[in-house]
């Protein structure tokens, strides 16, 4: 979103942003990106609105460089995730640092996958599931009133557990499926640009630049996992959500994916479900543990610590004895 | 040791292997059972005269399908003569479908040829009694109705199923219109065919007939056809497509007009042919709606309006003078019917197949 900054403004220090002079939060937070109706923002604005809102300050700016803010984490709050009646997920607090890999781990059932969608909102898109608490991201309350979940997906991207390139695009066409299909007409030099930049991103550019215009499901398993992270940074989110990427995926992908991962934190926040430890401790700077106490119990936190304490020192003796495989 | 060998003691050792091992029906005895199958179904009508081709073909498959299986049990073994069994009972069951398929299509191909000419395919019915004549008029008749039937219910049956896959859940509303589908379906068409008479009746007054309110009969036939099919298609895109294009920020119906029917539109495609197939045949509803005219008309909104169906019905009832002229203009008209139902197909499938997602088996 950098390249739609409207002020030149120099990285402040929250919770004091630039008094806006319109309509202003009461939090007295960064204006709301994500509200329909609120100020005209980077992500629900017409890009050539920007002139005009020059007093809105883009997400972006508020961040100082490198050092993470509370404005800057993801910050979960007493979250509690139903599926229908049934509380799936209990009780989460979570810190996930900017630009750092987190790592969900734990049995299968526990709800890691649920919590990773409730992260974008992808959670509700089942019949009868919502979700109580609350998911702050820049300061802006994801589940509060006025917030568009489509906005907050352009925001938070997703990859999945299996590799799921649209059948009728080609491989340019599944990179710019975000774009396009968000009805932003892009001119051909911009398209073709936006292609190179996020296939390069995702590692996948000199494997396929020849044959772009090949349907998207011509490529192996672990090209189609790239190519759906190369998707999901096309629409420039701030947050990764990946959901066991790998899984589905063979040793020489997994490091090939694995790689791109520790490129990728340099500019995004990447939150990973995985049921490798190995992989695990190899990704992530920070992991937490989700268990369950039994059947039909709901999910929660155990702990959340620097990988390497959850690996080596954790505080809880369920964690130690999952790690070393003593149980699940 | 198996009880099979111990049961038939034969010229092979017993060994650890002997399970594994067993006879084979030979080519020259299969073809042995199958003649003598023809030979006892024949000996079933021989003593009386006269030749029962209905009694030689089932005490054929009867005997066939028993002598097959007691051979194979003998030789080689029980599971290899239930599959022989069944083998031989299912081939048997497609050739007596595909007979009377074939047969149709070999009488209606020699009895339509006589009349294949060109003056058939450029001139109407007017001012015809004895021989002469064409069906110009009912083709294009034909055409119309059915692309103003389509048009019509294509649309609303597609959107159906993409509220019914994409919208509606499990909300009363869907149950609802899943079951009024279901009821629809069963409609006979000369019920629907009467209520389009009835409704341009009270519209424009007693007698009215017209090419549409045939179409709109054939609409309502039509509709509950396409929306099976389509739902069908539509619910066979997996979520994980959905997902992906939401995940990306895609609003919904975005994501339904942009990845989840271009998905499907192949298999679209094929059932909305299927259900035009099924109603430009119809006879009943287009008597009462669209009627009869000896001329050709192009104007679906006003009078009467041939169509192939009801023109070979006319043919047969009302054949004229002499009335060997009527009946091969009939099965002329019946000719063409199939052909235009061949060429639908082969659009379809044609279209579908370039429509199809690449890479997608």
């Amino acid at each position: 979103m950098s390249d739609i900054r409207t002020t030149p403004t120099p990285p402040t220090t929250p919770p004091t942003p630039p008094a806006p002079t319109r309509a202003t939060p009461p939090t007295g937070d960064a204006p709301d990106p994500l509200t329909y109706d609120g100020p005209v923002g980077p992500m629900n604005g017409d890009r050539g609105m920007s002139e005009q809102t020059e007093e809105v300050v883009a997400v972006d700016d508020l961040r100082p460089s490198m050092s993470a803010t509370d404005d800057e984490r993801i910050i979960v709050r007493d979250l509690n995730i139903y599926y229908g009646d049934f509380l799936a997920v209990q009780g989460v607090d979570m810190d996930i640092e900017p630009r750092s890999v987190t790592a969900l781990i734990g049995p299968s059932g526990c709800g890691k996958s649920t919590f990773l969608r409730s992260l974008n909102r992808m959670h509700e898109v089942i019949d009868g599931a919502h979700v109580k608490g609350s998911v702050r991201l820049h300061g802006l309350d994801l589940y509060g009133p006025g917030v568009d979940p489509v906005a907050v997906r352009r925001k938070v991207g997703m990859v999945f557990q299996r590799p799921n390139p649209f059948p009728t695009m080609s491989i340019a066409d599944n990179v710019l499926a975000g774009k396009r299909l968000n009805s932003k007409r892009i001119k051909k030099d911009e398209a073709e640009d936006l292609v190179e930049k996020s296939l390069r991103g995702a590692n996948l550019w000199n494997e396929v630049k020849d044959r772009l215009a090949k349907p998207g499901s011509s490529l192996s398993g672990g090209q189609q996992q790239r190519l759906c992270i190369a998707r999901a940074i096309a629409v420039e989110p701030d947050v990764l959500l990946m959901d066991e990427p790998c899984s589905a995926l063979d040793p020489i992908s997994t490091l090939a994916i694995e790689a791109l991962m520790n490129e990728l934190k340099q500019t995004y926040t990447i939150v990973i479900v995985t049921h490798n430890m190995q992989q695990a401790g190899r990704v992530s700077d920070r992991t937490a543990f989700f268990s369950i106490d039994g059947a039909g119990q709901p999910g929660h936190v155990v702990e959340m610590d620097d990988t390497t304490t959850i690996f080596s020192n954790p505080r809880e003796q369920a964690t130690v004895d999952y790690v070393t495989g003593r149980f699940g | 040791m198996s009880i099979a060998t111990a049961e038939r003691p034969t010229a092979v050792p017993p060994s650890p292997n002997s399970s594994m091992v067993h006879g084979t029906l030979g080519r020259g005895l299969h073809i042995g059972i199958g003649l003598g199958a023809v030979a006892l179904g024949a000996l079933s009508w021989v003593p009386q005269g006269a030749p029962n081709w209905a009694r030689w073909i089932v005490v054929g498959i009867v005997a066939y399908c028993i002598g097959i299986y007691t051979a194979s049990r003998r030789i080689e073994g029980k599971r290899r003569a239930t599959d022989r069994f069944v083998t031989a009972v299912v081939t048997c069951a497609f050739g007596v479908v595909a007979f009377p398929l074939v047969s149709v299509v070999w009488t209606v191909v020699s009895k339509g040829a006589a009349r294949f000419d060109t003056e058939f395919f450029t001139s109407d019915m007017r001012s015809v009694v004895g021989e002469g004549g064409g069906i110009s008029h009912a083709i294009v008749g034909t055409i119309l109705v059915t692309l103003v039937a389509a048009i019509m219910s294509v649309p609303l049956g597609v959107f159906t199923a993409v509220y019914l896959v994409e919208y509606g859940g499990k909300s009363r509303l869907a149950k609802a219109i899943t079951a009024m589908v279901d009821v629809m379906t069963g409609i006979p068409s000369i019920v629907a065919g009467l209520f389009a008479y009835a409704l341009f009746v009270l519209a424009f007054g007693p007698g009215t007939r017209s090419g549409l309110a045939g179409a709109v009969a054939l609409a309502v036939l039509m509709t509950p056809v396409v929306v099976r099919s389509s739902e069908e298609m539509l619910r066979l895109i997996p979520n994980e497509l959905r997902e992906a294009s939401l995940a990306l920020g895609v609003p919904k119906w975005k994501t339904v007009t942009k990845v989840v029917i271009p998905t499907a539109i192949s298999g679209i495609i094929t059932g909305v042919t299927l259900a035009v197939a099924r109603v430009i045949g119809e006879t009943a509803p287009l008597l009462v709606t669209a009627g009869l005219a000896q001329g050709m008309n192009k104007n679906p909104l006003d009078g009467r309006m041939t169509t192939l169906p009801v023109f070979i019905y006319y043919q047969y009832v009302q054949p004229g003078l002499p009335p060997e002229a009527g009946q091969d203009r009939a099965w002329t008209a019946a000719l063409v019917l199939i052909l235009m139902v061949i060429v639908l197909f082969v659009l379809a499938r044609i279209l579908s197949t370039i429509l199809k997602p690449k890479g997608l088996r």
